[in-house]
């Protein structure tokens, strides 16, 4: 190769090289590019495990799911209580809420066109449960009639399930018990439809290949369809032109990017990258608040954070040493000078939602924790606790806030042990701990989705504690068709709970994310599933800028 | 030479071979399992998952089937993402691929130059310089270095991402992140070779007979004095094709390294002992490549060879 090649060959590399540089010299941002084309760009926290509504359990996969498919009753856009049109377009009960007939969208379509009927939900139904299949979250189906025996092989007929298809758009579905809340239940992803003449094609009811769910092959019944799955880098969805609703829908599409370092997706914002984030970590919200104040959001969740106490180990099964304990945390203190999120101190396990007044029964006091201590006969010097947590750094920073206080006020050494995510669940699990820290997520806005966990060999229980008392509370709202006095017998449930002390409640949790200012009809909600079709984005001159 | 080559994969199957059986070992050792999580599975469901994919029989009868999926062609299903092993190794290759292609060019573009001229200049200014500029590189961790490019650069470029992978000028500050510290390493391994070589008789005979420096260093020199270097690219190289899971967090990039972390933190058995047999016969090949490339410049070692 003579030199005048080499050299001409060198000069085209570079400008091509030129080209597409000055080709990326735009002087729109990416948002303000998706802006333009009508796409919502999200950070999503880490690549989905699936998006079959009936194989996944998270969070991540809810917020792609709830794009793609539609339960039967639809989220309003600023107000978890009230419940919209969803795949049914009217619904009834009866008088004690134990049998519910819905009629679903006489014009409801998969996206392939394919009427969505009763069929459909029986499948879906009958597919989660099924005691072959192993759906993870089958257990939030148990309110149905029968559904439990069957999912767990006790009853080998699907017909015992008190589910039936009146017609082909009519659907009555009969609970094991008054259950006012089912219009919140239907709204969780495992309630939701799946198309099966898709899944027959691709490999049957019990087939768990993920065949159905790849780009090209999904077909679902929300305002979206899938359009594009990169593993680890994107998912793309575009709204679907055969929703029952689609006239409302006012995106061209949403894409999912799976974020998981949060400064990472916390730079992505500020550089214009992204429309809202997943998160915001706690180290950034002091920085965001004051650099982006219109962009910073801080809004209450669906969600409690608590100690567990091993109530099986000696010196915890003392009633007065666990108040104790209690009563000397100043949870505010650790909200102001570590979280820094705007979440609320728990004086309870279950936050105000509805109805349900949170109880008031925990709160930070030096003397009366001293008092407990007395009373219980204990020794602090003698006492040796350990306080098990995670291995985030916030977790330990917030573990030795707990040390010091116990430290200072009771005068009891309490030592912190760390442990990675799954190790730590195992120590929990099989009450390998003294003290723990712990969290709970609403999955629907009814207080039993945080008390039905401490009953008696509960998985989650996971504190070896457990009151006859307590159940037969339980047991009695579940009986009680009056909703108010339902209500009221859940709140005696976790007084009782709590005045035994077999958990410390901290806070209640709030959502701290970063919101674009171009996106438009995007309200607080405490359970955070903010129904895409009624998100806009509108044009801004103003971007966030520190 | 081709027996040598034979050889060296023979006890590269070995190493690979050991080193999935250790992962077995050591996966299953770790406390808690793929379905331990904050919401408890109820104990039927935790069966019926666990049979599936065989998590319930003995681990001599899980590996011997696993051997067998692998003689298949296929690692397995990925226990928390639902998807074959193959498929998602296969997605997340190329962007480790790309980067790492990108990164050990810089390394070498970077570090071999600055080698040579610190040792030809050795006990100078600029010896001293590109010494610490090259501990420095060692010392700072990619994720220090890696949000500061991000920030710094990025940040001020409007042209350049902070994160995200699309277009190659996406490629240029991961790539350099992994590229400045192989090229610290390099620029002292390099350093070192040219410093033994120039001491040499052969030379000191070259200078005498009037040739050229640029020709001693390039012709002389380097041939022996690169040899330390190329040995340790070989290896780096599979390590940098496989991802780093740092650099891929930081700049948002859909690699592999993320496996080697998340795998491990969910136990998911596949996936990790997947991605463990690719880390390991890349630095197979890697090291073969080497053991080629410094025959192929070093005619002493092909004599013996």
């Amino acid at each position: 190769m003579s030199f005048t090649r080499i050299h001409s060959i060198f000069i085209l590399l570079s400008l091509a090289a030129l080209a597409g540089l000055l080709g990326s010299c735009d002087s729109q941002t990416p948002v303000e590019r998706a802006t333009e084309a009508n796409i919502l760009v999200l950070g999503n926290s880490a690549e989905p495990a699936a998006l079959d509504p009936q194989i996944v359990t998270g969070v991540i996969e809810s917020n792609i799911i709830t794009a793609l498919f539609e339960g039967l009753c639809g989220q309003h856009p600023s107000n978890d209580g009230k419940h919209l049109p969803g795949a049914a377009a009217s619904w009834t009960h009866n008088e004690n809420f134990t049998v519910w007939t819905f009629s679903l969208q006489p014009n409801g379509k998969w996206s392939d066109g394919t009427p969505v009927t009763t069929a459909d939900f029986l499948y879906a139904y009958e597919r989660i449960l099924h005691p072959e299949f192993g759906a993870k979250y089958a257990s939030m189906l148990y309110y149905i009639k029968g559904a439990e025996a069957f999912n767990k092989g006790e009853a080998k007929d699907f017909s015992g399930v008190g589910l039936r298809a009146i017609d082909s758009h009519t659907l009555e579905i009969t609970m094991r018990a008054p259950i006012p809340f089912l219009p919140d239940l239907t709204k969780h992803y495992t309630w939701y439809p799946v198309p099966k003449h898709t899944i027959e094609k691709h490999g049957g009811m019990l087939a768990k290949n993920g065949e159905w769910t790849k780009a090209g092959n999904l077909v679902s019944n929300g305002p979206f369809t899938l359009s594009q799955w990169v593993l680890f880098d994107r998912i793309e969805c575009k709204s679907s032109p055969t929703y029952w609703d689609a006239a409302t829908v006012k995106l061209s599409g949403i894409h999912f990017l799976p974020i998981s370092n949060a400064y990472t997706e916390a730079r992505m914002f500020y550089n214009n990258q992204l429309h809202v984030t997943y998160t915001l970590a706690p180290e950034l919200i002091s920085y965001s608040k004051d650099k982006y104040p219109e962009n910073t959001r801080l809004e209450t969740y669906l969600g409690s954070n608590f100690l567990r106490l091993n109530v099986t180990r000696p010196q915890l099964s003392n009633e007065h040493l666990r108040k104790a304990l209690a009563h000397a945390v100043n949870s505010q203190s650790i909200i102001d000078n570590i979280l820094q999120g705007g979440q609320e101190q728990a004086t309870g396990l279950v936050p105000n939602m509805g109805e349900y007044k949170a109880a008031k029964v925990m709160f930070y006091d030096p003397d009366l924790a001293k008092e407990h201590l007395k009373k219980s006969g204990l020794n602090p010097a003698e006492l040796s606790l350990t306080l098990l947590t995670t291995d985030k750094e916030a977790a330990k920073v917030i573990a030795e806030a707990l040390q010091d206080m116990w430290r200072k006020t009771l005068g009891i050494t309490v030592n912190i042990r760390q442990s990675e995510w799954k190790s730590y669940q195992k120590a929990m699990s099989d009450l390998d701990y003294d003290i723990s820290t712990g969290g709970w997520i609403g999955d629907y806005p009814d207080p039993t989705t945080f008390l039905d966990m401490w009953k008696k060999g509960d998985g989650n229980n996971r504190t070896g504690w457990s009151s006859e008392q307590y159940e037969q509370l339980l047991g009695t709202a579940e009986l009680t068709e009056e909703p108010v006095q339902r209500i009221r017998a859940l709140e005696e449930a976790e007084k009782v709970l709590l005045s035994e002390t077999p958990i410390i409640p901290l806070y209640w949790y709030t959502q701290c994310y970063l919101k674009h200012q171009s996106v438009k009809g995007w309200h607080p909600l405490i359970l955070n599933n903010h129904p895409y079709k009624f998100i806009s984005l509108e044009k801004t001159t103003s971007s966030p800028k520190p | 030479m081709l027996s040598t080559i034979l050889s060296r994969l023979g006890q590269g199957c070995i190493v690979v071979f050991l080193l999935l059986a250790l992962t077995f070992v050591l996966i299953r050792l770790m406390p808690g399992d793929p379905f331990t999580s904050d919401k408890a599975l109820p104990p039927h469901i935790k069966e019926q998952n666990e049979k599936r994919f065989k998590l319930n029989e003995s681990n001599l009868v899980q590996f011997t089937a696993y051997l067998k999926t692998l003689a298949q062609g296929e690692m397995g299903i990925s226990i928390t993402r639902e998807q074959p092993v193959t498929k998602i190794i296969k997605s997340s290759f190329p962007a480790s691929a790309i980067l790492g292609i990108a990164g050990i060019i810089i390394a070498v573009c970077v570090g071999v130059p600055a080698g040579i001229l610190s040792a030809l200049k050795k006990n100078s200014l600029i010896d001293y310089g590109t010494m610490i500029l090259a501990m420095l590189g060692i010392s700072v961790p990619s994720f220090v270095l890696a949000p500061v490019l991000a920030s710094g650069i990025a940040g001020n470029i409007p042209f350049l991402k902070v994160a995200g992978w699309g277009g190659a000028l996406d490629w240029f500050l991961p790539a350099l992140t992994l590229g400045l510290a192989t090229a610290a390493y390099l620029a002292r391994i390099t350093r070192g070779g040219m410093l033994d070589v120039l001491n040499q008789d052969f030379i000191r005979t070259a200078k005498a007979k009037g040739v050229p420096a640029l020709k001693i260093i390039l012709k002389h020199a380097l041939r022996g004095g690169i040899i330390p270097a190329i040995a340790y690219v070989g290896p780096a190289f599979a390590m940098l094709i496989t991802g780093s899971f740092i650099v891929e967090t930081i700049f948002q990039i859909p690699g592999m390294g993320q496996h080697f972390v998340n795998a491990t933190k969910e136990r998911d058995f596949f996936l990790l002992q997947g991605v463990v047999i690719v880390l390991g016969v890349l630095i197979v090949i890697g090291n073969i490549a080497a053991d080629i490339a410094l025959v192929a410049i070093n005619p002493r070692l092909r004599e013996t060879s």
